[in-house]
C-alpha cells in the first residue's frame, strides 16, 4: 500500500490479524520519505512483512515511472535502514524452489542447503555425483516477494492504464468500483504481466478495453476458489485474501480510489489449497 | 364553366367531408386520452423513420408498439425501488450495540463484571502488533458486552477470531454456568427411541460388525470442554453457542485440513471422514489450539489445593490465581521460555485431556467380583497416555517439523523500559500471547490451521480388502449337455438293475433261511 496512506489503510486491512504496532508504523513514516528521495522513486509502497524465526524483514517497494517494470525492493529489520533487493532471475527462482523449505529464519545470510544426487553410468559401475545446491536467505526472499507479486498482487479494474506505448501508469480518474461492482472478481486484477488473456476468445475479447483490461482477471485464477472476498469493517471495506498466499490481503473502499494490498505472513505458498477449499 | 363550378363544389365537399372526418379522428378516448389522428401520424411517422420491410404486416405491431411507448413514459413517474446494501442492514443490527443501559444497577457492575476490559487488551495488542483495528476492536467489545447480559455468563474473554472464505468467526471463551448441561443429549435419545420403532416395523438383517467403543465425551466444565464457545459473524449479528466437542471429532480434525467457510452447518467433505459440520470442526480446532497456545507468565497461577490423597497418577486439572504474584520482568519473558507455562490442559492421543480405559466396560463396575477375572484374560492391557501436566513451562515443548515451537520477542527495541513480551506461536500462526507485570492474554487471529511443516499428505484410502479365495466349492460348473445326461442317466440305471439284479438273487437265500 501507498506509504502515503499508511495511516489509515493499515487500519482496513487489520481485519486479518497482523498489524504494525505505532513504533513501527511512525519509524515507516519517516524513513520511507528518505527512502524515496535517496532513490528518487515517484512513490513508495510498503509492501508488507514476511515473520522469519528469529527476526522478521519489513519490505518496501519503490516504483518509477512505469508502475509494472520499474520496481526495486527493499527490506529492513527495524523499518529504518534499507537494503536493496537483487531482482529475482529465473536462476536463482529455480535454486530457491529447490532448497529453501520452511519458515524464514530472519538471518539474510542464512545458507539453505539442497543435495541432490545424480546417478550416472550402468547399474554395476555406478557413479554417484553429489551436486550441492547453496541458496542464501537474502535471494530466498527476493524469490518470495517477485512470487507474491506475480501471483497474488491485485487491484481494481481501471486503477491502472497503459499507454500505447506500454506505459503502465497510475488511472488519475479512477473513481473506485461501484458497489454492485466490487463483488464481483471479475472487477479485480493481477498486478503482473498478463498469462491468460491472449487465450480468451475472440467473443471475450470484444468486451475489453485496451487501455485497462491488459491484465489477468482474478477470476481466471486456478484453482477457482482461490481468494476470499469479504466486506469487512461494517461491511463499508472490500477486503480479498489470497488462499494461495495465506496473509495477502487487499482492501478497496468502493467509489473511491482508495486501494492497496499488503502481505504480512510467513512467506509460504499454500501447497495443500486443492485439499483445503 | 359549370363543370368547374361542379367540380369546386365537389372537391369543396371532399374537403368538408375530410375535416369532419379528421375532426372525427381528433375526438380523444374517453379510456386512455388518445385520439387516432395522433396515434396514426406517429405510426406513420415511426414507419417512415425506420422503413421496417412489410410495412404492411407488421403494422399492427408497429401501432402496439407506438402505443406501449406511451406508457413507457408515463412508468417511469414511479418511485424508484430503494436498493438496501449490506453495510446498512449491519448498521441497523449494530445500532442495538449502542443503545444506552437505563442507569439502575450500574453501581454493582462496576464492581465485579464478568466483561473483560477489551479496550485494554487492544491497546496492549496493538503494541505486540496483534489485533482487528481500533474501531472494530470497540465493536467486538460492545457485541461481548451484549453477550454478556444476554447470556449470564459468569466470565467471558475474547479468544480470538478464525477466518473463513466467505465470512470470519469472532469467537468468544465463558466459563459455563453451574449445573448448566448439554441440550442435545435430550435430541438424541429421541432420535434413538424413533429408530427402535422403525425397526420393529420391518426388521432387517443385523450386520455382525461391532464399532470400536467410542471414546466417552468429557463432561462440560472439565477437559477439552472446559469452557463453551460463542461465535458471530460480525459484532452485532446474533452470538452462536458452539457444541461441546467429543473425543472423535479431536482425532478427526488432527487428520484433515480445510479453510472454514463461515456458514456453521457447512458439511465437511474430507477424507478420512469428520464426524460433524463445520461447527463441530470449529469446535474441535478451537480446542486444539487453547491446549497448544493458551499460555501465561510462571507464577501468574498455582496449583489448586487439592485434599492430602491425591494420586500420583491423575495429572493435576485444577488451579488458581496465585495472589501473591509480583510479575516476571519483560526482559526475562522475552528472553527466556521458561518463565512462560501452559495453563490449558494438553489433549492426549486419544482425543481427551485425561486418558479413559476403553478397554474396562462400563457395565463392569456394578460387579467387580466378576471383573479379575476378566481382567485377565484380556491379551494386552492398553498402556495410559500421559500427557504433561498443567503449568509445564513451554521450555518443554517438543520441537515438531524442524521449528522451534515459539518466537518471543519485545515489543518495542527503542523505548524497551515500557515494552510488552511478546510471544508468537509458530505451530499455530497467528496465536499470539503477551505478558506485562501483571498483565497477560493470548489471542488467536488466523486460518484456524496448524503448520503443515513441508506439506500436507492427504491420508490415502485403505487398500482394497481380499477377494475370496477361489476353490472348488465356489466355481462355477458348466451345466451338463442333453447327451451327457443321457449317459448319465443310463449308468443310473445300468446300476440300478444290477443292484436289483442283486437283490433278487439274495431274496431267495433271505427265504431260505427263514
Amino acid at each position: 500500500m501507498d506509504s502515503n496512506s499508511l495511516f489509515y489503510s493499515l487500519e482496513l486491512v487489520a481485519g486479518s490479524g497482523n498489524t504494525l504496532n505505532v513504533e513501527q508504523t511512525t519509524a515507516l513514516q519517516t524513513s520511507l520519505v528518505i527512502l524515496k528521495k535517496n532513490y528518487k522513486f515517484h512513490r513508495v509502497l510498503f509492501w508488507g512483512k514476511i515473520l522469519g524465526l528469529k527476526e522478521d524483514y519489513f519490505i518496501a517497494q519503490g516504483r518509477g515511472e512505469d508502475e509494472m517494470k520499474d520496481k526495486k525492493t527493499l527490506y529492513s529489520f527495524n523499518c529504518m535502514d534499507w537494503m536493496l533487493l537483487a531482482p529475482a532471475t529465473d536462476s536463482v527462482i529455480e535454486e530457491v524452489s529447490k532448497t529453501a523449505k520452511g519458515s524464514f529464519v530472519g538471518d539474510p545470510s542464512y545458507v539453505y542447503e539442497h543435495v541432490e544426487i545424480h546417478r550416472a553410468g550402468g547399474r554395476n559401475d555406478a557413479i554417484q555425483e553429489e551436486v550441492v545446491t547453496k541458496v542464501n536467505e537474502e535471494s530466498r526472499l527476493a524469490v518470495t516477494v517477485h512470487q507474491i507479486d506475480e501471483e497474488a498482487s491485485v487491484v481494481p479494474r481501471g486503477a491502472y492504464l497503459r499507454s500505447p506505448h506500454g506505459l503502465v501508469q497510475i488511472n488519475r480518474s479512477f473513481g473506485g468500483l461501484s458497489h454492485s461492482e466490487a463483488g464481483k472478481l471479475d472487477n479485480f486484477l493481477h498486478f503482473s504481466k498478463a498469462k491468460n488473456l491472449k487465450k480468451k476468445s475472440i467473443l471475450e475479447m470484444g468486451d475489453l478495453n485496451p487501455a485497462i483490461d491488459f491484465l489477468d482477471v482474478l477470476s481466471d485464477d486456478i484453482p477457482k476458489g482461490s481468494w476470499s472476498l469479504q466486506l469487512e469493517c461494517a461491511s463499508r471495506v472490500l477486503v480479498l485474501r489470497s488462499l494461495l498466499w495465506p496473509g495477502l490481503t487487499f482492501f478497496h473502499l468502493p467509489t473511491t480510489p482508495q486501494h492497496g494490498h499488503i502481505y504480512i505472513g510467513d512467506g509460504r505458498k499454500n501447497l495443500d489449497l486443492p485439499f483445503m477449499i | 364553366m359549370e363543370s368547374t363550378d361542379g367540380n369546386d363544389a365537389k372537391s369543396e365537399q371532399r374537403l368538408k367531408s375530410a375535416a369532419v372526418l379528421k375532426s372525427f379522428m381528433l375526438k380523444s378516448s374517453t379510456e386512455s386520452k388518445l385520439n387516432l389522428y395522433d396515434h396514426l401520424s406517429r405510426v406513420l411517422m415511426k414507419v417512415m423513420d425506420e422503413h421496417p420491410d412489410n410495412a404492411v404486416d407488421v403494422i399492427e405491431d408497429v401501432s402496439r408498439e407506438v402505443k406501449r411507448g406511451l406508457f413507457e413514459d408515463k412508468q417511469s413517474t414511479l418511485r424508484d425501488l430503494p436498493q438496501t446494501t449490506a453495510a446498512e442492514l449491519l448498521a441497523e443490527q449494530q445500532r442495538l450495540l449502542f443503545s444506552r443501559p437505563e442507569e439502575a444497577d450500574q453501581e454493582e457492575e462496576l464492581m465485579d463484571t464478568p466483561l473483560p476490559n477489551v479496550s485494554e487488551v487492544a491497546f496492549y495488542l496493538e503494541q505486540a502488533g496483534v489485533g482487528l483495528g481500533r474501531e472494530e476492536m470497540q465493536r467486538v467489545f460492545l457485541a461481548l458486552k451484549q453477550l454478556v447480559e444476554s447470556q449470564g455468563l459468569p466470565r467471558c474473554r475474547l479468544w480470538g477470531k478464525i477466518l473463513g472464505t466467505e465470512s470470519s468467526y469472532i469467537v468468544a471463551e465463558a466459563e459455563y454456568r453451574e449445573g448448566e448441561e448439554e441440550e442435545e443429549s435430550t435430541e438424541e435419545a429421541a432420535e434413538d427411541e424413533e429408530r427402535d420403532v422403525e425397526k420393529e416395523m420391518n426388521p432387517l438383517p443385523q450386520s455382525a460388525y461391532k464399532p470400536p467403543p467410542t471414546v466417552p465425551k468429557e463432561a462440560l466444565g472439565t477437559g477439552a470442554n472446559k469452557f463453551a464457545f460463542y461465535v458471530c459473524k460480525e459484532p452485532g449479528l446474533p452470538w452462536v453457542k458452539l457444541p461441546s466437542v467429543s473425543p472423535a471429532q479431536i482425532t478427526g480434525a488432527r487428520q484433515i485440513r480445510k479453510f472454514f467457510t463461515g456458514t456453521l452447518d457447512t458439511p465437511i467433505v474430507s477424507y478420512p471422514h469428520f464426524p460433524g459440520n463445520e461447527a463441530n470442526y470449529l469446535r474441535a480446532q478451537i480446542a486444539r489450539i487453547s491446549a497448544g497456545t493458551q499460555v501465561s507468565p510462571q507464577g501468574f497461577y498455582q496449583a489448586g489445593e487439592e485434599e492430602g490423597d491425591e494420586e500420583d497418577e491423575a495429572p493435576r486439572d485444577s488451579f488458581e490465581v496465585n495472589p501473591d504474584f509480583e510479575g516476571v520482568p519483560v526482559a526475562e519473558m522475552a528472553e527466556s521460555l521458561s518463565t512462560w507455562v501452559h495453563h490449558v490442559q494438553h489433549i492426549l492421543q486419544q482425543g481427551r485431556c485425561t486418558w479413559v480405559n476403553l478397554a474396562v466396560k462400563p457395565g463392569d463396575d456394578s460387579n467387580e467380583e466378576g471383573e479379575g477375572e476378566e481382567k485377565e484374560e484380556e491379551p494386552d492391557e492398553p498402556e495410559p497416555e500421559v500427557g504433561p501436566p498443567l503449568l509445564t513451562p513451554l521450555s518443554q515443548d517438543a520441537e515438531m517439523l524442524n521449528i522451534p515451537p515459539w518466537t518471543s520477542k519485545m515489543s518495542s527495541v527503542l523505548t524497551s523500559q515500557h515494552a510488552l513480551a511478546v510471544l508468537r506461536s509458530n505451530l499455530w500462526p497467528g496465536a499470539y500471547s503477551y505478558a506485562s507485570g501483571k498483565k497477560f492474554e493470548n489471542i488467536y487471529v488466523g486460518w484456524g490451521l496448524k503448520y503443515s511443516g513441508e506439506g500436507f499428505s492427504q491420508a490415502v484410502p485403505p487398500l482394497p480388502q481380499k477377494e475370496y479365495p477361489s476353490g472348488p466349492e465356489i466355481t462355477e460348473a458348466l451345466d451338463p449337455s442333453v447327451e451327457e445326461e443321457q449317459v448319465l442317466k443310463e449308468a443310473l440305471e445300468e446300476e440300478q438293475a444290477a443292484q436289483e439284479e442283486k437283490d433278487d438273487t439274495d431274496d431267495p437265500e433271505e427265504e431260505d433261511d427263514d
